[in-house]
């Protein structure tokens, strides 16, 4: 990714966007959805948008992802 | 009559039947006796291992090591034990319980990792070095004539557009690097203030770029 296409997604807000306090209400519910193979992002579009532009949510996503993924082995 | 929890983004939530293990978690975490003891050291141990394995994952970039990064993974293994045996009765059966479980745990470690980033010295908040700006965002210096002037009017954007505070957030997160859980417990504000905050302030700031020819208009979509 070059500084443009950095900058330009980093400025990227989408009106569908949640925020965080929704999307970690809600986190365990799309991660269950997503873990199972279930199309999250279509049933949740404003988490999914959250999800995508929040780095911080966004971790916390993939961590708890991570954890039941390891812990269903 | 189907039994609606709560409507997010136009969907209702519905309490799904519980699932085996899910009804079996409540069950013995509800009781007393030794059952439940064991029920709780065993939860407890299934928590501890998440939160070594974020800890470890995370701590590192925030110089975090040793006995330290192993602290906080069992602070926030007993705080967020603490947090669900309070909030069991909050249990909706959304997801399945260890779902629901776990998030209390990884919660725990942002939180405390948020706070643990202030024990560096070094870490500036307001400092104006706009000379990190190019870096920030990788602009290569061979190819500043490109650049230049984009970034420049970005300067100027954040100086006319945003309000005072939107500008110490902004210098805080894009020039300086603050983590925003970090930022949140510095200015003893939360996650979701701040976020708002940025992406009002992103907006503004991508409308007064694309007024002046430098970037698009942001169409709503995935990338």
């Amino acid at each position: 990714m070059n500084g443009w296409q950095a900058l330009d997604r980093f400025l990227r807000t989408d009106p569908r966007d949640v925020g965080c306090a929704e999307a970690m209400e809600m986190l365990h519910v799309y991660v269950d959805l997503v873990a199972s193979g279930a199309p999250a992002e279509q049933q949740y579009p404003g988490i999914d948008a959250h999800l995508r532009a929040c780095g911080p949510c966004g971790e916390d996503f993939e961590a708890l992802l991570a954890a039941v993924r390891d812990t269903a082995d | 009559m189907t039994a609606v929890n709560r409507v997010v983004e136009g969907m209702p939530i519905v309490a799904a039947r519980l699932d085996p293990e899910s009804a079996e978690w409540l069950r013995v975490l509800g009781g007393v006796g030794r059952q439940r003891e064991a029920a709780l050291a065993r939860l407890h141990a299934m928590l501890l291992r998440i939160a070594q394995a974020e800890a470890r994952r995370r701590g590192p970039r925030l110089r975090i090591t040793g006995p330290e990064l192993e602290d906080l993974a069992y602070q926030a293994a007993a705080d967020a034990l603490l947090a669900i045996t309070a909030k069991l009765s909050q249990f909706r059966g959304e997801s399945r319980f260890t779902t629901w479980a776990y998030k209390f745990v990884i919660l725990e470690v942002s939180a405390k990792i948020g706070r643990h980033f202030w024990r560096r010295p070094d870490v500036p908040l307001y400092a104006e070095d706009w000379d990190r700006l190019p870096g920030r965002f990788g602009f290569e210096p061979a190819q500043q004539s490109e650049w230049r002037d984009l970034l420049a009017a970005l300067c100027r954007a954040v100086e006319t557009e945003l309000t005072p505070r939107q500008r110490e957030v902004f210098v805080a997160i894009v020039l300086n690097g603050v983590p925003l859980d970090a930022l949140a417990v510095r200015l003893g504000s939360n996650r979701n203030a701040l976020y708002k905050m940025m992406f009002d302030a992103r907006r503004k700031l991508r409308a007064a770029l694309a007024a002046n020819g430098y970037l698009d208009h942001h169409t709503p979509g995935r990338s």
